[in-house]
């Protein structure tokens, strides 16, 4: 093992941690808001946004990213739209956790008893009031553990993005190999550098499961 | 006779016309025709699935009607769909199995409506919740997850948070039916402090007991239509249906031992 080889490009990982990180936020946070958004048109049955979004996530589940990022970088050129490196990194990832996070939520929302909605109908709250104060916090609760596994496996398939040019932890490992065949060193290093952004999430994850177990926010006590 | 009747007359609270209900085919409710007027309480009684539950599930709106008209106060509320929520403001509902929201404390439980649905301070609405947990012995609970009360509690906490509406009229949907006696009588007290109040209340139940103190008026349901109405001592000492005789039959265990053949 190459002690000296590994101080020397260190530098290199964490540049490019920064960059999968950045890049795996923005298609992250992207994700949430179109699963939200399609998870709110499936679970009230809105029509025709229904079907479109249960079409839209089968094939988002249903095909590689690398497919869909191939598709962003060469296709869309095809039909005039040019996106950067990083513009195709974070919308493709935001099509496929999309689609991820649209069936995290439902199960949530699915998990909500029928009659809770019924007692905020009863209270006289608007569909709104009734989404954001009876539904939404109770279905995160329980959406949380799935929530954070698909986090956690979005940010794992950031290592795809060497394949359109982005300079990620993949690509810096993969450059090291090509160039100096140290190969042991180069992937040492790249398990380590996913380790190290990828327990603290896990450990987030168990700790906001934990916390909400019973849907209460704030008032959690040991029972 | 009009002068004499002139001061009494009044808008009921309730009126339902001639409403029908099915679900998938078969009719759950059969033509129904009832008013409840101000401060009136009404038992609904009958054998389970005679449609008791889905009638107060049609006034306000959580099932659909197929036809007929309901009324709250002159205002047509059958088929209601835009400010459907409005119209749930003046109608209080309590189900069997309490429907608290778990993820709120008591107060919190009873703060929602008042403060969201009607808009008001929550600096005034504390006053009052407070006030309202007190008159039902729940002041010490306040602060509490519904998941650490009993079910009489959590039954008491739903009946206070129907009633910091101020709605026009209480719907109570079995509301016993989960409890033990203990937790029943805790209850029912509340009931009937909210009857001498002058709450104008519908009440489905199978407490028989209960529905003769605090009823006004009893109506007996059975098939999805009123088979019989009438006054709560009448009705429970000698009911005019054979129907009804049938089901208020109250039996002992050894006339029951004696039937069956050992």
């Amino acid at each position: 093992m190459d002690w000296g080889f590994i101080n020397r490009y260190t530098p290199m990982y964490v540049e490019a941690a920064g960059l999968t990180l950045r890049i795996a936020a923005a298609g992250i946070a992207l994700s949430f808001v179109i699963g939200a958004l399609c998870c709110l048109a499936r679970y009230f049955r809105v029509p025709v946004l229904r079907q479109i979004t249960g079409a839209y996530i089968q094939l988002a589940r249903n095909t590689p990213l690398l497919v869909q990022l191939f598709f962003l970088y060469f296709g869309l050129p095809k039909i005039g739209v040019r996106l950067s490196s990083e513009g195709c990194a974070v919308m493709g990832l935001a099509f496929l956790g999309g689609a991820y996070m649209a069936e995290a939520f439902r199960s949530g929302l699915d998990a909500v008893e029928k009659t809770q909605v019924e007692a905020g109908e009863c209270l006289g709250l608007t569909n709104a009031q009734n989404i954001r104060y009876v539904l939404f916090p109770q279905a995160l609760a329980t959406s949380i553990p799935a929530i954070c596994a698909n986090v956690i496996f979005l940010i794992k398939e950031t290592s795809v993005f060497s394949a359109v040019a982005l300079a990620d932890l993949m690509y810096v490992a993969k450059d090291l190999i090509g160039m100096y065949y140290k190969t042991d060193e180069a992937l040492l290093m790249l398990v380590i550098a996913y380790l190290t952004i990828l327990l603290p999430i896990s450990a987030l994850g168990s700790w906001l499961e934990r916390r909400l177990r019973y849907a209460g926010f704030g008032y959690q006590r040991s029972v | 006779m009009a002068i004499k009747g002139a001061g009494r007359v009044k808008t009921p609270v309730l009126r339902i016309d001639n409403l029908v209900k099915s679900f998938d085919g078969s009719v759950v409710l059969n033509d129904i025709s009832l008013t409840i007027g101000e401060g009136e309480v009404v038992v609904i009684i009958g054998p389970s699935g005679c449609g008791k539950s889905t009638l107060l599930r049609c006034v306000n709106g959580l099932e659909p009607v197929d036809s007929g008209e309901i009324y709250l106060r002159d205002a047509r509320i059958d088929g209601q769909k835009k400010n459907l929520h409005l119209v749930r403001q003046k109608i209080g509902m309590v189900f069997q199995s309490y429907d608290l929201f778990p993820h709120m404390d008591v107060m919190d439980n009873l703060l929602l409506g008042p403060m969201r649905a009607l808009g008001r301070t929550k600096q005034d609405a504390t006053a009052e919740a407070e006030a309202a947990l007190k008159r039902v012995g729940l002041s010490d609970k306040a602060h509490a997850l519904p998941r650490q009360l009993s079910g009489g509690q959590k039954q008491r906490v739903a009946i206070v948070r129907a009633t910091l509406m101020h709605p026009d009229i209480l719907l109570l949907d079995e509301i016993t039916a989960a409890l033990d006696p203990e937790m029943v009588r805790e209850v029912l007290s509340v009931v009937l402090d909210l009857a001498k109040d002058g709450m104008t209340m519908a009440i489905v139940t199978h407490e028989m007991r209960f529905a003769e103190a605090v009823a006004d008026r009893i109506l007996f349901m059975d098939g999805g239509s009123i088979v019989e109405e009438g006054k709560p001592k009448a009705f429970f000492a000698s009911p005019e249906t054979a129907r009804a005789r049938k089901f208020l039959n109250t039996f002992t265990y050894e006339e029951l031992r004696e039937g069956i053949p050992t």
